[in-house]
């Protein structure tokens, strides 16, 4: 495209004020901006955290995406019905979910098997929308960390026992179905 | 003789190891300070290894350093051997040389090293704090080493070969070279002032006269750019600029060899805020506090004082370098050539012109040529600047001309 072509839209630079001119007045500004700063960080205000020695604060964490749980209902069974509607939903294809006939009366399905592969998961949440009885949720937990591949494939019982690690500091969340949480 | 050799090879070994950690600090030192602008914490980390003690982070130079020997020297397939491996000893020759000439406090009263010799009564005498006492033309001297720097700079990114290193490498030889100009020009008024080329000789001046940062301000506020374009700080970093160039001159280097530079680099900082510092903020001189002008009535008090007061200003001088450094953005090339002959060579030139002028009609050395030489120093400042800055404003807009036609634009070049 050429400088006189017709289609560029030209704007025009703010004019630069006295200030700008003479260079001082906003070299002193910008200095003084670096100053507040490092008295702030002198004075502790800084906004980091030292890792391991010092957790960091998760600003809501029923929000948050980390590593995934499979809820409970009362009676503490797995309240997934292995509908693969979170399956389905995953664009990242890690949750794997062999159904089976239900041994409970009050629903036809079940899930036999329930692995998510953490490594493959990219913490989108999508399952978590799409479960229509809110089985499957995000938790807080950020720590994520493991020695092999099949330490990271996360099957039902683990899972559940994420469940059972969380469920007092973060309730689940649909009110409709027993949860406490907007 | 042996007495002076002896002397002097302390002088030089406590000089060498003693740039040498400071550079390793005041990488620490940088990379906490901008930490801390930037609202974090920075390495604090590496304490005394093995243990848990931590010491604020002191023991992280030690791990970059045990980091760089142990990488493997690397060198690609495609570079020009023989200058590859010359260039960082170039820079770094450079760089250290530079500090033969610039003494580190004052003098160290009577003093005795060497072996006692039988019959001969030798009580010893002041010991000058540089590495080279009586080179007259120190100055002269300094400028000749940071010219070799720019060799160390292009041989780096033209045996590279690498566009990006030779890229980086013409940036810097170019910006070096312009800012070479000014640099000279705003010392020619305090070598004018002070009569001599010699440091110590100019510090000494100031004592007496005052402080050429005060007297000559343009010259100072001259000199201060251009070592900041000499030292390739921010905002003058082009010749690394990392967003264009990766590394810049430097990207084909790893390992020690790239240590060279980077340790180089630093040295250029702290050789500039030497500069900085005795030759216009009064180097060990604080008034009233250190002391006797007569070099025969030095005492070790005094001696000492004066190292602090000279190690304080620097200090503050490098603390100076690195706020900036998050301050301001970086300059485009063209508005560093312009400021660099457009702006700060007539400036230059302007306080050479006033400082000649008070010196011939004035005496430096009495209240009335003082008030004088501060009254013009100052006026030609405000003056000067508000000349420049009205007639020369920054140039942000690098768009093509739109007041011309394509033919014209062809033309032209």
């Amino acid at each position: 495209m050429k400088p006189d072509d017709p289609n560029i839209t030209w704007i025009e630079e703010p004019k630069l004020g006295l200030a700008g001119m003479l260079y001082l007045p906003l070299f002193v500004q910008g200095l003084t901006t670096t100053f507040k700063h490092m008295a702030k960080s002198l004075g502790g205000g800084v906004v980091t955290v030292s890792y391991p020695d010092e957790e960091p604060k998760i600003g809501n964490p029923l929000i948050y995406r980390g590593v995934h749980r499979l809820n409970k209902d009362e009676q503490g069974r797995v309240k997934c019905v292995a509908c693969f509607l979170c399956a389905t939903a995953c664009p990242a294809h890690c949750i794997d979910i062999i159904a089976a006939e239900s041994p409970w009366p009050d629903r036809e399905k079940y899930p036999q098997s329930f692995v998510i592969d953490e490594l493959r998961c990219i913490y989108c949440g999508m399952c978590e929308e799409a479960c229509p009885v809110d089985a499957v949720e995000l938790t807080s937990l950020y720590n994520l960390t493991g020695r092999s591949r099949e330490e990271m494939m996360f099957d039902k019982e683990k899972l559940l026992s994420v469940y059972d690690a969380t469920k007092d500091k973060e309730p689940m969340k649909s009110p409709a179905l027993g949860g406490t949480a907007t | 003789m042996t007495q002076l050799l002896l002397e002097t090879g302390i002088k030089i070994a406590i000089i060498l190891g003693g740039m040498m950690t400071a550079a390793a600090y005041f990488v620490l030192l940088e990379r906490r300070m901008a930490a801390w602008v930037q609202d974090r914490i920075g390495p604090n980390r590496v304490g005394i290894p093995g243990t848990k003690v931590r010491l604020f982070g002191l023991g992280q130079p030690l791990a970059d350093g045990i980091k760089f020997i142990l990488k493997e020297n690397y060198t690609p397939a495609h570079v020009n051997h023989a200058l590859y491996a010359i260039a960082p000893v170039v820079i770094l020759t450079a760089a250290l040389t530079t500090f033969v000439v610039i003494p580190m406090g004052s003098l160290i009263p009577h003093f005795k090293v060497g072996v006692p010799q039988v019959g001969v009564v030798d009580s010893g005498h002041n010991v000058e704090m540089i590495a080279a006492p009586g080179i007259d033309v120190g100055l002269i001297l300094i400028f000749a080493l940071s010219s070799i720097a720019v060799y160390g700079v292009i041989l780096g990114g033209w045996s590279s070969n690498n566009k990006y290193s030779f890229l980086g490498g013409l940036r810097s030889s170019a910006q070096l070279i312009a800012y070479e100009l000014p640099l000279s020009l705003g010392i020619l008024g305090v070598v004018l002032a002070a009569g001599s080329l010699d440091i110590d000789t100019i510090t000494k001046a100031q004592a007496v006269q005052g402080w050429y940062g005060i007297l000559q301000p343009l010259g100072f506020i001259v000199f201060l750019i251009a070592a900041f374009a000499e030292a390739s700080r921010l905002p003058f970093d082009l010749p690394e600029a990392e967003q264009e160039l990766i590394g810049g001159y430097h990207t084909e280097y790893a390992g020690m060899k790239l240590l060279l530079f980077l340790v180089a680099e630093f040295l250029h900082m702290i050789a500039a805020s030497f500069l900085i510092v005795q030759l216009f903020l009064g180097g060990w001189h604080l008034p009233f506090i250190t002391g006797d002008l007569d070099n025969e009535k030095i005492t070790w008090f005094t001696a000492a004082l004066r190292i602090g007061v000279l190690q304080a200003k620097i200090f503050g001088v490098i603390v100076f370098f690195m706020l900036v450094r998050w301050s301001w953005p970086r300059f485009r090339f063209d508005q560093l050539m312009s400021l660099a002959w457009k702006i700060m060579l007539p400036l230059g030139i302007l306080n050479l012109v006033a400082v000649a002028v008070v010196q011939e009609f004035t005496k430096p050395e009495t209240l009335n040529g003082k008030v004088i030489a501060i009254a013009v120093g100052w006026i030609v400042l405000v003056a000067g600047w508000l000349c420049m800055a009205l007639s020369n404003p920054l140039v942000t807009d690098n768009r093509p001309r739109r007041d011309l036609s394509l033919a014209e634009v062809d033309a032209q070049i």
